[in-house]
């Protein structure tokens, strides 16, 4: 049996006090991701910023293919299933037939930066009206382990056995950075879900970068560094203190960019 | 009845907006008609032509191989068209900057100094008003009368204070064009 | 509403308009580049959405987009573009959206030139995308017919939840012929239930072209081939002329029948027995109307802007017996009437000759 949020609460309230709930904006449903993988954990914070906000009701999910390419199974919104690479391009077309509502992309490295790269570039210089969550695992999933863009200089993957060479590869593509040099773009912020302190970090950006949106401010993107423990051949925790040892220094945390405009937003917010 | 014509010359001597004002008149007259660009990246400079088909039928082919007539602005248009006019069509010749002569005996040949014409009782950008009046003085598709009314009627705002001019232009091009017709064998 | 001369690039662009289009993304390419600027302009006034997309790629998975939120879409292209758009075609197929594409057709292959050109009849006829299907196909031959064929595309599309492709060409495309548009529609009020709009007081919408599991996905494929057989039922659409008591039927779409119409006429004012038919849906392809009247003619003459597309589907309806004749222009040129004359001319003495003996 299922209950409402309201009859959840109520039960509840009268034996004890509820802490921990799933979000109403989360399906009741097992994921298919690996154990240790922070997908679980980008997708809960979503979710809670999408009730916290009010906003599921009024949310289109555009899912885009890599490890996340189930995400619409997970999150109990409005979904829609994009070509790789294209889910810019495609909440671009939704958005613009439905400015009222709340339209965000769950994009992999491999969809974002690679494929896709052109998408999210003109998406970002039009300032659509988009949130973008960008998980960057240094490493195409659902392939099993190939080099991404986002691949560290040195790291192996199933198709750079040796390492990867910057001579042969170039170098890692800083999409955080790239996107916030441009004028579409409202916030452009790195986070990590390494440790606890780090996901409530990525939690208040995800929210700016939803009221970013829903405030009609422009173009808004939060990366977030994760982990894979699968294709790196790492046990789950040891892949969390990969993030932070090896991903972190190469991928700096910060905001890239936060317009005026938000930040005034958010400091009226902080006010009342 | 269905009379074909191709207008040629460079870019920006109003070929294709002559074409489309004898597609204008001849609709207003309640005809068929098709236009038919050249188009590409030629802008000003390049050459330009375009495709007019007037009928009393619905047309099928826009384009033709033997057009009736046959308006050449500039050299290079006669020299491509000037073979092409359907025998006992005609060729109406820009003599301010064609400095050759057809020697074909099986078409009419109308000459007029276009550029001249345009520049003493216009601009010089109405060379294609020139030629219009020449072909209109000596075919009978469409009347002068009628062409000038479409040229009320459809040139653009931003030249509707160039209209008398035009019409001055057109006149004087029927007026001073001469024409050579030898004989069609039949 | 009285005719107007109209460019057949914006008397389709203007027909979309007031079929109720709501949204239209698009990438300049000649030929059909005046369509993008019509709608540039009246879409805005009109307070509709238009975007000029960064590629075809994302110019059709934008109008994937918006199509997936409910509402009537378009883009429109040629013939390197429409390329660039098969992955998207095939995406909107497999997820059932609908979709109108206008396709101008130019010359290849590669960059090829800008002339008008019938070369993508395999493309956008046989499959357009990778998958098992195949679009709507509807092939205007007059400034008026793409302007009609428009909005019945839009109507056709609603209908079966799928893609349909205006297939003109840079002749169509670039020349002016009188033509009478029809009256504004009202836009639709309410978007379709399965349509992504948020899921407000409902289970959420999914549009998605994903099937798990071969046994998912062949079910979904049997359902698609069965829609298809509803449209190859439905929608078959040609026409006729001159065909009563023809020996030689000459069949040709878009601009070359048009061409091939007026030789047509020159042959019959010679006395010859010669007909025209013309699909007017190239899928489905009027399979039946055609066989039965290949049975009543002696030899079939093909002409065709490409190297012979629809000679294929010509030659699959009418069987290995019967004389079909063929006649293929490329790379952007347009017959001429007198070629198509010569070749029916020739062809029937070729008959006669092979009669007598």
């Amino acid at each position: 049996m299922t209950l409402t949020l309201t009859e959840q609460q109520e039960d509840v309230n009268i034996v004890e006090k509820l802490v921990y709930q799933r979000p109403l904006s989360l399906a009741d449903v097992h994921t298919h991701y690996c154990p240790g993988c922070t997908h679980g954990t980008a997708h809960r914070l979503v979710a809670e910023v999408l009730d916290e906000l009010g906003v599921r009701e009024d949310t289109i999910l555009v899912a885009s293919v890599g490890c996340s390419v189930f995400s619409y199974n997970y999150f109990n919104v409005d979904a829609c299933e994009a070509a790789h690479g294209r889910a810019p391009a495609m909440a671009t077309g939704i958005k613009r037939v439905n400015p009222d509502k709340v339209v965000f992309t769950y994009q992999g490295d491999g969809d974002l930066a690679s494929i896709g790269a052109a998408e999210i570039l003109h998406a970002a210089a039009r300032g659509e009206k988009i949130t973008v969550i960008f998980i960057n695992n240094a490493i195409y999933g659902m392939t099993g382990g190939q080099m991404a863009p986002t691949t560290l200089p040195g790291q192996v993957t199933t198709s750079s056995p040796f390492g990867r060479s910057t001579s042969l590869t170039g170098y890692p593509m800083h999409m955080a950075e790239l996107l916030a040099g441009l004028p579409g773009t409202v916030y452009s912020v790195r986070r990590s879900l390494h440790d606890a302190r780090h996901v409530i970090q990525a939690k208040k950006a995800i929210r700016l970068a939803f009221e970013a949106q829903i405030n009609e401010l422009g173009f808004s993107i939060v990366e977030l560094l994760s982990s894979c423990p699968t294709n790196w051949g790492m046990k789950p925790l040891e892949a969390l203190n990969w993030v932070k040892e090896e991903m972190v220094p190469a991928y700096p945390l910060g905001d890239y960019k936060v317009a005026d405009e938000l930040k005034a937003l958010s400091k009226r917010k902080k006010k009342s | 009845m269905e009379t074909s014509m191709i207008i040629a010359g460079f870019g920006g001597q109003g070929v294709l907006f002559t074409g489309k004002l004898l597609a204008y008149t001849g609709m207003d007259e309640g005809k068929q008609v098709t236009w038919f660009p050249s188009y590409g990246p030629e802008m000003r400079g390049g050459t330009a032509h375009c495709t007019v088909i007037i009928s009393d039928e619905p047309i099928g082919a826009p384009l033709v191989a033997e057009p009736d007539i046959v308006l050449a602005l500039n050299l290079p248009s006669f020299d491509k068209y000037e073979p092409r006019v359907k025998p006992g069509g005609t060729l109406v010749v820009n003599s301010s900057i064609v400095p050759k002569e057809s020697r074909r005996d099986d078409i009419q040949i109308v000459t007029v100094p276009a550029n001249d014409v345009a520049e003493q009782v216009g601009t010089p950008k109405m060379v294609n008003m020139a030629m219009l009046g020449a072909m209109l003085a000596y075919t009978d598709v469409l009347s002068l009368t009628a062409v000038a009314e479409a040229l009320a009627d459809h040139l653009p705002a931003s030249k509707a204070d160039l209209l008398e001019q035009n019409i001055q232009v057109l006149q004087e091009g029927a007026r001073v064009a001469t024409a050579v017709t030898k004989p069609v064998p039949v | 509403m009285p005719k107007q001369l109209l460019k057949g690039n914006v008397a389709f662009a203007e027909a979309a308009v007031r079929a109720g289009c709501e949204a239209y993304f698009g990438y300049p390419i000649t030929p059909q580049t005046e369509a993008l600027e019509h709608m540039s302009k009246r879409m805005v006034e009109l307070d509709r959405t238009f975007v000029q997309a960064e590629s075809e790629v994302a110019a059709i998975n934008m109008v994937y987009g918006a199509a997936s939120a409910g509402v009537r879409v378009m883009t429109s292209s040629s013939s390197p573009g429409i390329s660039l758009m098969q992955e998207g075609f095939s995406y909107i197929v497999g997820s059932e959206v609908p979709v109108v594409i206008v396709d101008v057709m130019r010359g290849g292959p590669g960059l090829g030139n800008i002339q008008a050109s019938q070369s993508d009849y395999n493309q956008i006829t046989k499959s357009a995308g990778h998958g098992d299907y195949h679009p709507l196909v509807l092939a205007p031959s007059t400034v008026q017919e793409l302007i009609d064929l428009t909005t019945l595309a839009f109507d056709l599309a609603d209908k079966y939840r799928t893609l349909v492709i205006v297939a003109a060409d840079g002749s169509l495309g670039q020349m002016m012929e009188p033509a009478e548009l029809p009256p504004m529609r009202d836009l639709r009020e309410e978007r379709p239930s399965w349509a992504l709009t948020g899921a407000k007081d409902r289970e959420p919408n999914l549009i998605s072209s994903i099937y798990l599991g071969a046994d998912n996905l062949e079910m979904f494929n049997r359902k698609l081939q069965g829609k298809l057989a509803l449209i190859e039922k439905a929608e078959v659409r040609y026409e006729e002329q001159f065909t009563e008591e023809a020996e030689i039927v000459i069949v040709a779409f878009g601009t070359a029948a048009r061409v091939a119409q007026t030789a047509v006429k020159h042959l019959r004012e010679e006395g010859l027995p010669v007909g025209l038919f013309r699909p007017i849906t190239l899928w489905p392809f009027p399979e039946k109307a055609l066989f039965e009247l290949s049975q009543k003619t002696k030899a079939l003459f093909v002409v065709e802007m490409n190297a012979g597309q629809m000679l294929h589907d010509v030659r699959m309806v009418v069987g290995i017996d019967k004389p079909v004749k063929f006649l293929g222009r490329m790379g952007g040129a347009i017959p001429f009437p007198d070629e198509i004359e010569r070749e029916t001319r020739t062809l029937f003495e070729q008959i006669m000759t092979a009669e007598m003996e």
